[in-house]
């Protein structure tokens, strides 16, 4: 029998909610590792929790190591054998101490003190956090948290593990941690492992992968079974990595493309053999418009220190000098700690610099409280997470906030948040709900919708799709694309992903420990992927599918970025048409 | 900002203080306590001062950090110490100005009093909150409590809140900070207006704020059932506290200097 088998569940919160699970049959083998994929809403979360017994189901039964999760008496044992890692990483951490923590499960459990000590040493040791044992829970990184909350999990000695949407919380960096880690706990360890989650370069990493829609399990197979159904995927509103994308537009568009591709490597195997004479280089024929725009903001020679003065002293930005162009998207890329918050918020005046001068449309920012006052309405600032500032009765009530406090009359306030609601895809039923009943990516609109009411010229966002499923991802930007489109606002987007930024900015600004590091169009930014590498931060994976192509003499081209644009290039140069 | 609040932090350390068991530091702390305040004369409260810089430089915390944990109290420092020397009468007049009378008792008695407030803050952070790690405290709060589960008081749980609000308070000054720079983009202002209007400004940061700490009460329970608490019951712990010949040792040294003090009560030198 099958470590965890579920039969037929079927589930709903409340009598008059729609059902969540809809008759899931499903089995996990020993030993395994898993990933759950789905988009927010699909019901993957509930599943997660009806398998590891923290929810009852209304029909069908679980079974974990043969023992059903509706029997009561085997409750705690079913916990002690499946552990669970949550999204968010402060909220499982119990202790202000990193092995007080990790500790806590076998204090539980009621186990003797000198074995204790042996298994905190040993699971802290087992996901890389040794070092840190003594240290303080709340300084670490997001990454480094959730290697603790792991770490408190496998101290209880447990046979599976559910993730459940650890990584959506944390930098690539983190991500690529925590599942380096559940690899290595599922190899070395034989833990089972089920990952739930809607990175789709997480689920490659499984042996299967299972696909929710609708409360229904869609798809079930291998990772390369899956995601070369692109079509079942995207319909289930889910992505599939870049080059799988890739493949399946070029077979699209007349080509006999295979889509069994998963990893940059894989497709540049499968496509030199397509390829029949190698691409040529050519100039950018991305438009660019010739004449540079007036700068929206500008820094200069701006400095920003935290704690001066005493031990803990930071700087957090170096003598920057920037422009940012009106009417563009500039994205800025960097590490966690680059400074990249701190620039923001110097913006619109939050924070003042220590030295230089930041200028709005050539006028200094911080010249007068009027004046950074006013300019709070002009820099339109979007912080992460902005959803968690929602406080008001209604979600209208809270998008006319800001209008409200620039001292706008009803008529304008009520045009000004229809207009942002339209922005941001927020239809009039949810208007006049409460903003903590609606559903995440609601929340997330309805936040964002809170900036844009004040028609700022320039809107800041950071991460404004951080912990968004593929489609949520997209109707945000959506949004924000149109908003900037129709009112000609400078946008900065601040992020850690690679392909968004790739995708919608006009310029890119690197900022490496408080400097800059680079800056340039998406195209120079990305052509030069070896330094972008050598400061440990990535390249979209097409644009990594273009370097191999590049290394095996097939294209002399490597500064391409987007799926669409590298279909554009491909498409003279692969062959046989389908039928050939 | 609010993050430069040190009192109640805790500065990990090697030291004799720091490696005191916890639970004879809260009982030497109760001890130093009344020592500081039962001493009267000029004589017993140069005792105290003595033993409050000794305390002091045994926790081999930087005395920079240890004096700013008094600075908050600066206020409430100058504003006792000055009512006490023009209120207190003496014998000895040094100065007169209409209806001032500055005494040399008033003099003494208010830089005295001053100090003594200064050793209560110092003495409790160097003994206690600055070199005890906040587990440890609990921890040891609840073993010098657990006589009172006789009779009903929940120690056990009464000292699992105090872990997590001392684990949670970081978090939520950082993300107080963050509601309220999220707020001011949208334009509130905390400094104009009048009172009700200010009061109003705070609505925008209190509701997200218990939201969120709701929210992450619940997040945590669940991380809390998933990791098999279940109460204080059939509990052990990693750390045992155990108590070595050092902590009896100072413990008894401390009650002498205690009862010294009481004796040099009776003397002056001044």
């Amino acid at each position: 029998m099958a470590f965890l088998e579920a039969h037929d569940l079927c589930f709903r919160y409340r009598e008059d909610l729609p059902t969540v699970i809809n008759g899931v049959s499903l089995s996990i083998e020993k030993g395994t590792f898993t990933a759950i994929i789905g988009h927010n809403g699909s019901g993957k979360s509930t599943l997660a929790k009806l398998l590891c017994g923290m929810l009852a189901p209304a029909s069908g039964f679980v079974e974990v190591a043969g023992m059903r999760t509706d029997d009561e008496e085997r409750e705690y044992d079913i916990r002690k054998k499946c552990g669970m890692v949550f999204q968010n990483p402060d909220n499982q951490i119990v202790a202000s101490v990193v092995e007080e923590d990790v500790a806590f499960a076998p204090e539980n459990l009621g186990v003797p003190s000198a074995e204790i000590r042996a298994r905190v040493d040993e699971v802290l040791a087992a996901v890389g956090m040794t070092e840190y044992a003594k240290h303080s829970t709340y300084k670490l990184s997001g990454g480094q948290k959730q290697r603790v909350a792991i770490a408190g999990i496998l101290a209880m000695e447990p046979e599976c593990i559910i993730f459940d949407e650890s990584t959506s919380m944390l930098d690539p960096s983190g991500q690529r941690d925590i599942v380096e880690t559940m690899k290595k706990l599922n190899r070395e360890k034989g833990i089972t492992v089920i990952s739930i989650t809607h990175h789709m370069n997480e689920a490659v990493e499984a042996d299967r992968v299972l696909v929710m829609n609708e409360g229904r399990i869609t798809a079930d197979g291998t990772p390369l079974q899956v995601f070369s159904q692109v079509e079942r995927v995207l319909g289930s509103h889910l992505a599939v990595p870049q080059v799988t994308e890739l493949m399946y537009k070029l077979g699209k568009a007349g080509k006999d493309t295979p889509t069994d591709v998963l990893h940059a490597m894989e497709a540049a195997d499968k496509l030199e053999k397509l390829i029949r004479s190698p691409i040529p280089y050519a100039e950018s024929d991305v438009e660019n418009g010739a004449a540079k725009p007036d700068a929206a903001l500008k820094l200069e020679n701006v400095t920003v220190r935290y704690g001066a003065g005493t031990p803990f002293e930071k700087v957090a930005l170096k003598d920057i000098n920037v422009e940012f162009p009106k009417g563009k998207i500039t994205g800025i890329i960097g590490h966690t700690g680059s400074g990249k918050s701190t620039l923001a918020m110097l913006l619109n005046g939050l924070l003042k610099p220590e030295s230089g001068t930041v200028y709005l449309e050539g006028e200094d920012i911080n010249q007068s409280k009027q004046f950074t006052n006013a300019a709070r309405f002009k820099v339109g600032l979007v912080f992460q997470y902005p959803e968690y500032q929602l406080f008001e009765d209604t979600v209208k009530r809270d998008i006319a906030f800001g209008p409200r406090n620039m001292g706008l009359g009803d008529e304008e306030t009520e045009e000004r948040v229809s207009l942002a609601a339209r922005f941001c895809g927020i239809d009039g039923d949810t208007l006049g709900m409460s903003p903590f009943e609606i559903s995440g990516g609601q929340k997330r609109r309805a936040a964002i919708a809170g900036v844009i009411a004040m028609r700022p010229q320039v809107l800041v966002l950071d991460e404004p799709a951080a912990g968004l499923d593929p489609q949520g991802k997209e109707e945000i930007f959506r949004g924000l694309c149109g908003y900037r489109d129709g009112e000609g606002a400078t946008m900065l987007l601040i992020s850690h992903s690679m392909e968004d930024v790739a995708r919608y900015s006009d310029n890119i600004v690197v900022l490496k420990e408080g400097e800059i590091f680079m800056q340039g169009t998406p195209q120079e930014i990305f052509a030069n992927a070896e330094k972008l590498f050598s400061a440990s931060l990535d390249v979209p994976q097409i644009t990594r599918l273009f370097l191999e192509l590049k290394k095996r003499a097939k294209s002399e081209r490597c500064d391409i970025y987007t799926v669409d644009y590298a279909v554009k290039t491909l498409l003279p140069y692969v062959g046989p048409e389908v039928g050939e | 900002m609010i993050k430069d609040i040190t009192a109640g932090q805790f500065f990990p350390g090697n030291s004799l203080l720091h490696r005191t068991d916890a639970r004879f530091k809260i009982i030497i702390l109760i001890v130093f306590l009344v020592t500081v305040l039962a001493s009267s004369s000029t004589a017993s409260f140069a005792a105290v001062l003595a033993l409050t810089a000794i305390l002091v430089a045994l926790s081999r915390i930087n005395v920079k950090i240890i004096l700013r944990s008094v600075k908050p109290l600066a206020f409430i420092l100058a504003f006792t110490a000055i009512i006490n020397l023009f209120f207190v009468k003496g014998e000895t007049l040094l100065w007169e100005w209409k209806f001032i009378h500055i005494y040399k008792e008033g003099i003494i008695n208010s830089v005295m009093l001053m100090l003594r407030l200064i050793c209560l803050v110092m003495g409790t952070s160097v003994i206690l909150t600055y070199t005890t790690s906040p587990l440890d405290m609990t921890d040891g709060l609840e073993r010098v409590l657990s006589p009172l589960r006789f009779i009903g008081v929940p120690v056990h749980d009464f000292s699992m809140i105090l872990t997590i609000a001392l684990r949670f308070i970081p978090t939520l000054v950082e993300e107080t900070e963050k509601i309220i720079s999220a707020q001011k983009s949208r334009g509130v202002s905390f400094d104009t207006g009048g009172l009700i209007k200010r009061v109003k400004a705070l609505i925008p940061i209190l509701v997200p704020l218990f939201y969120s700490a709701v929210r992450r009460a619940l997040e945590l329970a669940e991380a809390m059932e998933c990791r098999l608490y279940t109460g204080g019951k059939g509990r052990t712990r990693m750390k045992v506290l155990h108590c070595t010949a050092r902590d009896f040792i100072f413990l008894f040294l401390m009650l002498g200097i205690c009862v010294g003090v009481f004796f040099l009560n009776g003397y002056e030198i001044i």
